[in-house]
């Protein structure tokens, strides 16, 4: 996993509540048996018609949201199911960070074992960044470390980040070594404290 | 002060807590499938870690498994993917389930029939629906892949411990309305992510005469809410349900094992961050209409209007445009030309019971295509011995193998576009069961009524035509 610390990036607006995991990666793209390669899939039904081309009005396919690394989007993000395909394809694709007033549980945690921040702002906020970030080119800077999001000309917002969470991406850690440390603790809970029945 | 059985269940399996950190929770059984697996086997083999627990650990193929022929498989990449689950199982060391297996099913409606699920455990799954086996009184949720991996190798979790929500429902059941019903009503009412950060544990009258199937279906909808997981405290009809299943503890192992399970439910005396009391005499048949499982009505109600701000204009518009409805539209004037009974929602021995005792002397309605894909093989075994095959059969019905099926269409079964299906599962978002298919989620006994009839009727007052007559 790629280290993140302060990411500066062009933003791309979603203003849709309760985005599913089945938008964001469809089923049809579940079967791969790899990591990688999803982005081109992303959306695909929102994305492209029958044909295979670009639906013009598709968010993603307008001009000023080509090259962005960070969406912005509306409540209750990823919400679904646990395919952990959806933040393969969200990366794939390009975005390293997600910013919504709020986030479905499993899908943020999938979200962060994977190097992609998800930032919860107040829908306030996340109201006037999807404003701005209509504008073609708005840039966004997210620090991580200080736990802050600004722009050039005047936002600046405080969000919350668990500070395990933090660590593990500010230092792009492997989190299995990090559980491998506690190798005593977790042969001793086995001795103790099993339950009784075997299965 | 007291303690919930979320409580007490997450204190239990605690192996580290440390400031500034998630608890390091142990997970006493992780269940696998073939499509959120295999990236976690390579990431073991990348870094030449092991399976730590093989015996916590069990595995069936569901979701790519095709429900007729299931042996011949077109689709290539699914075949690889099934191929990939059977070598990984083997080097492993791990229990498999496959097509050959009697056992073979879905994930969680196998789990609990083979006694796997017990109460008091902490169960994962890269699967969003493994709140089902909370049923049992368990703490169990759905995982990424990236947390498949980390519980193969270590048996834990680093989890955050989330706020607990009492749902409490008193009262009786109206005729007709069932386990599916009331948890559709529940999301209906608080929406999509009332759930979002809990656990919820669901107790009051309602869910305590519920049986073990009636549980499973409420809690596999709790992440439906938002909820990763749902649960509710083991009594009687539980253990019973438990007592000599395959897995489950025998002899005086099962009666050391049922004084513990007694001690989970939760005192008097505990506190929730939330807590929510509704009446269920009030809840009605309900049928979705919508893009999300919160986006349903009772089946005696109007399709809202924007005008009445229960919902997002944009959200609503867009839902009804890809349902092909209109807002104000009676549910009962909604016509089906597909009936799906299946998922590990709605796929159990008790939901193919109800549904067939519904069918005696009926023939499905002419243009409607319905299909029963029981949830394992096992409950496909228990039916046939019963008859209910040829109820199904007799009225039209398809009897397919077991599977995930058109749940979510990974195999070869769908629903074409612009079609509308009265379905059992559990999410009815856009193309799920097939682009363009517009899923109607409803309970068993709505589905049949709605393969009879061709659209949804109010099962309270409904009567089947008579048999015989035409
Ligand atoms: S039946 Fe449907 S919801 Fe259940 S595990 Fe299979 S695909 Fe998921």
């Amino acid at each position: 996993m790629e280290p993140i610390k302060v990411f500066t990036g062009k933003t791309a607006v979603m203003d849709r509540k309760n985005v599913d995991t089945d938008q964001i990666i469809p089923k049809q793209f579940l079967k791969r048996i790899e990591r990688s390669g999803f982005g081109q899939f992303l959306f695909f039904n929102w994305r492209f018609d029958e044909e295979g081309n670009d639906r013009p009005d598709f968010e993603l396919n307008q001009e000023q949201n080509k090259g962005a690394s960070i969406l912005i989007a509306g409540e209750n993000f990823g919400c679904g199911s646990s395919r952990e395909h959806a933040p393969w394809a969200l990366l794939d694709y390009g975005f390293n960070i997600v910013i919504a007033p709020s986030f479905a549980d499993i899908f943020r945690n999938n979200c962060m074992k994977n190097g992609i921040v998800p930032i919860v702002l107040t829908e306030e906020q996340v109201a006037e960044l999807m404003k701005k970030g209509v504008e073609s080119g708005y840039e966004l800077t997210i620090d991580l470390p200080n736990q802050k999001v600004y722009d050039q000309s005047g936002f600046e917002a405080e969000f919350e980040f668990h500070p395990y969470w933090k660590e593990m991406l500010v230092n792009g850690w492997d989190e299995i070594s990090i559980t491998e440390q506690y190798e005593e603790q977790i042969k001793s809970y086995e001795q103790q404290k099993m339950p009784i029945s075997s299965i | 002060m007291g303690k919930s059985i979320i409580e007490k269940i997450w204190e239990r399996h605690i192996v580290a807590a440390e400031e500034n950190k998630p608890d390091l929770l142990y997970i006493d059984l992780q269940f696998i499938h073939e499509v959120t697996s295999p990236q976690a086997f390579e990431g073991l083999r990348l870094k030449g870690r092991k399976v730590r627990r093989p015996d916590r650990t069990f595995a069936t193929m569901d979701h790519n498994v095709p429900t007729i022929n299931r042996y011949f498989i077109q689709d290539e990449i699914a075949q690889k993917q099934l191929s990939a689950l059977e070598q990984n199982c083997k080097e492993f060391g791990i229990r498999l389930a496959d097509l050959d297996s009697p056992e073979q099913g879905i994930v969680h409606v196998i789990g609990p029939e083979l006694g796997l699920t017990q109460p008091g455990m902490t169960i994962v799954c890269g699967d969003s629906h493994t709140s089902t086996h909370g049923a049992f009184g368990s703490i169990a949720f759905g995982i990424g892949t990236s947390e498949v991996e980390h519980v193969l190798a270590t048996q834990t979790l680093w989890q955050t411990k989330p706020k607990t929500l009492k749902l409490e429902v008193n009262g009786k059941l109206g005729k007709g309305v069932n386990a599916k019903d009331v948890i559709l009503y529940i999301i209906s009412k608080f929406g999509v992510d009332f759930g979002t950060g809990y656990i919820i544990e669901y107790c009051g009258e309602v869910f305590e005469n519920m049986s073990m199937e009636e549980r499973m279906t409420v809690c596999n909808m709790s992440i439906e809410g938002g909820a990763r997981a749902g649960l509710v405290a083991p009594d009687e009809t539980t253990f019973s349900y438990i007592k000599g299943r395959k897995y489950a503890p025998k002899g005086e192992e099962f009666e050391r094992a049922v004084e513990d399970w007694k001690s989970l439910a939760s005192d008097e005396d505990a506190v929730y961050d939330r807590e929510i009391v509704l009446d269920g005499s009030a809840i009605p048949p309900m049928v979705s209409w919508g893009t999300n499982p919160g986006m349903a009505s009772g089946v005696d109600a109007m399709i809202p209007r924007e005008s009445d701000g229960t919902f997002d204009p944009v959200e609503l518009k867009n839902a009804l445009q890809y349902m092909g409805l209109k807002e104000g539209q009676a549910i009962t004037d909604i016509e089906v030309q597909h009936v799906f009974i299946g998922s590990c929602t709605n796929s159990r021995i008790e939901d193919l019971r109800q549904a067939a005792s519904m069918l005696e002397g009926q023939k499905v309605h002419q243009g409607v295509r319905a299909m029963v894909v029981p949830g394992s093989q096992n409950v496909k075994k228990q039916a046939e011995e019963e008859g209910l095959d040829q109820i199904f059969k007799a009225a039209g019905f398809e009897w397919r193998d077991s599977g995930c099926s058109m749940c979510l269409g990974m195999n070869p079964d769908g629903v074409p576009a612009g079609e509308h299906c009265a379905s059992t599962s559990n999410r009815n978002f856009e193309g799920r069961q097939g682009a363009g298919a517009r899923t109607h989620l409803v309970s068993p006994a709505m589905a049949v009524a709605a393969a009879i009839t061709g659209k949804f009727v109010d099962i309270r007052t409904w009567e089947a035509p008579t048999v015989g007559a035409h």
